[in-house]
């Protein structure tokens, strides 16, 4: 069994009733890497999250976590190993930072062992990784979208898991937001080695943060692997049904895609158009 | 919230077991028939056999012990249906278990012409659990399972149908009306103590199991999904949850017929209160509806003395501006 990946997906099947999502889906997420699922909407990449996180039954097929199916492993083992934050989560009224990271150390609970000082140096670690140890004693619910963002993910890390997955961490967030939350994932995944599985909607930032991207079109991989490598016209022609110019981010290198279309062109050459 | 500390918190708890043991002491002495604290004690002490130490061992002390029994055991279950629903104005009544626990009492006394409170104790309960599980199923049919929105509509939807029927038939037999009618308002007295004592063993299994989920209700309060990935069998918790509902609210309809209002309206007290960590919410929650409806009880019999308000009206009396209330406020605590 190839330790090299920490989640892998064989001949995934995955429907909502009788509409088919992902059709026998075979992808390796590799081990310590982030990797980052593109696609346009509704092509299925939140589905195939959701599904390797186990919130979701395939139709067929099946998730190996670190080689084993997770439909055989009991869910609380699963729990310490891969952690999931969905999509635009939202905690009770009332509930404070604190409380709210603590519940990341359920899965290590049980009922003659309920809190133990390793749960609450996990928790310190994480509210002190997050930057939240000041707001630790406030509501989630008063919190700005940036800062709740962080307190959930905080749980997650709490969690203490080798794996996190996480569905559109920047929705809803300004720009100054999104770059943080992706700075601070990013410095998990260099400091911890930790292996990060997200869905991002911007294809530049995802360029950006991301070691490995999976690009899902028609219920299958359209293009895996380096950004540098897989991202092209061609690929954002075919995937998100759009024109651009694919240049190279002056300040990374990485790739970076500005789109064909309308607006305000104020450079003296010729209009951009369509046909280029 | 009002509480914060933990040494707040227990004494809290302290504080809330005296005064629910002496409302039910205010409930034992107070009522139609003149009696003294001096009347209460010697009737257990030095039992003389006199008319006013008879009402206290046979009427009253059944009727406090029903009351904070009942209470305790509405209020659990409104915390329970609140948390799995994610619907702050959930309790048992909009879950049909009122309207199922009526609907069989309806149908024994006019089918069987049984009116004996014994029977409709187990009927109750029955039809209570019947109604429930219907709900509970309808609510579970689909790819998605048990949603909020599907459990709260199937209940919707069974309450009403039980309701109808009961009037169907109550309009079409007059007799049955009025020997049920009392029974439908909702009553802690005339209950022997024989009554409580046959659910009591229910009653305390369910407390007991809401204690033992209630650290699973504060992941589960978290979203159906972070739930799931912190390693909760959320679909196993729904069906115990489920159980304890049936158990508490079953066996409160049976002992008192149907009571509205303290599963809803206790919870949010007690969340104003303690905070939103259930492992407090619950056992709070028990006292305080104990003591609501000790009061509501307590009160009936004063307002237009010497007749007594059945205390379903009571509740729903006080209940009643609360609600609009909570309603306006938005639930902003």
């Amino acid at each position: 069994m190839n330790t090299n990946q920490a989640i892998s997906t064989k001949q995934l099947t995955l429907s909502y009733g009788d509409t088919t999502i992902i059709n026998e889906l075979d992808l390796e997420i590799p081990k310590g890497e982030i990797t980052v699922f593109i696609g346009g909407n509704g092509c299925g990449k939140s589905t195939l999250l959701r599904s390797i996180a186990r919130l979701l039954k395939p139709k067929s097929g099946a998730v190996l976590l670190d080689g084993e199916a997770i439909a055989k492993l009991s869910t609380k083992d699963v729990a310490r190993k891969m952690a999931i934050l969905p999509q635009s989560p939202s905690a009770p009224e009332g509930l404070t930072v604190l409380q709210l990271v603590k519940q990341g150390r359920y899965p290590y609970q049980t009922w003659l062992k309920q809190w133990t000082s390793e749960d609450e140096e996990k928790v310190n670690n994480a509210l002190e990784a997050t930057g939240l140890m000041k707001l630790k004693d406030r509501a989630v619910d008063s919190l700005s979208g940036g800062q709740r963002q962080r307190a959930w993910i905080a749980m997650t890390l709490a969690q203490d898991t080798d794996t996190i997955l996480l569905d559109e961490p920047t929705t809803y967030l300004d720009m100054t937001h999104q770059i943080e939350i992706l700075d601070l994932l990013f410095e998990l995944n260099e400091k911890e080695q930790r292996t990060i599985v997200m869905v991002l909607h911007d294809l530049n930032l995802a360029c950006r943060y991301a070691h490995n991207v999976v690009a899902i079109k028609d219920q299958k991989i359209y293009a895996q692997g380096k950004p540098e490598v897989v991202i092209n016209c061609s690929l954002v022609k075919n995937v998100f049904e759009m024109e651009c110019e694919v240049t190279v981010d002056p300040l990374f290198g990485t790739p970076l895609c500005i789109p064909y279309g309308k607006g305000r062109c104020i450079l003296k050459q010729e209009r951009l158009s369509r046909n280029g | 919230m009002l509480l914060k500390s933990n040494l707040q918190k227990w004494s809290g708890l302290l504080f809330a077991v005296i005064l629910l043991l002496l409302l039910m002491c205010v409930s034992i002495v107070y009522g139609y028939t003149d009696t003294t604290w001096k009347m209460a004690i010697d009737a257990f002490t030095s039992f003389d056999g006199s008319n006013e130490h008879l009402i206290i061992q046979t009427v009253r002390l059944p009727r406090a012990l029903i009351a904070a029994a009942v209470g305790a055991s509405l209020a659990i279950a409104g915390v329970l249906l609140q948390t799995i629903t994610k619907n702050p104005l959930a309790a048992p009544e909009i879950f049909g278990i009122n309207a199922g626990a009526g609907f069989a009492v309806v149908i024994t006394v006019t089918l069987f012409s049984l009116s004996n409170l014994q029977i409709f104790t187990w009927i109750s309960f029955l039809g209570a659990a019947v109604s429930f599980l219907l709900v509970y199923i309808i609510g579970s049919i689909g790819r998605d399972g048990l949603t909020p929105m599907k459990l709260t509509l199937a209940g919707a939807a069974m309450s009403a149908m039980f309701a109808s029927m009961t009037q169907g038939f109550l309009v079409i037999n007059e007799t049955a009306l009025e020997q049920v009618l009392f029974w439908l308002a909702g009553s802690v007295s005339g209950r022997k103590l024989e009554t409580l004592l046959s659910v009591l063993p229910y009653l305390i299994v369910g407390w007991g199991l809401a204690l033992l989920i209630s650290n699973k209700l504060n992941v589960l309060s978290m979203g159906e999904d972070v739930a799931k990935g912190l390693g909760l069998k959320t679909g196993m918790l729904k069906i115990w949850s489920g159980l304890i509902i049936v158990l508490l609210s079953g066996g409160a309809v049976a002992v008192a017929g149907p009571i509205a209002f303290i599963g809803i309206v206790i919870p949010h007290i007690t969340r104003a209160v303690v905070g939103i960590d259930h492992r407090w919410v619950i056992p709070f929650s028990a006292l305080f509806g104990g003591m609501l409806l000790l009061i509501a009880d307590t009160a009936s019999r004063f307002i237009i003395m010497p007749q007594e308000v059945p205390v379903g009206v009571m509740t729903a009396v006080i209940g009643t501006p609360f609600f609009v209330y909570i309603a306006r406020k938005g639930f902003n605590k």
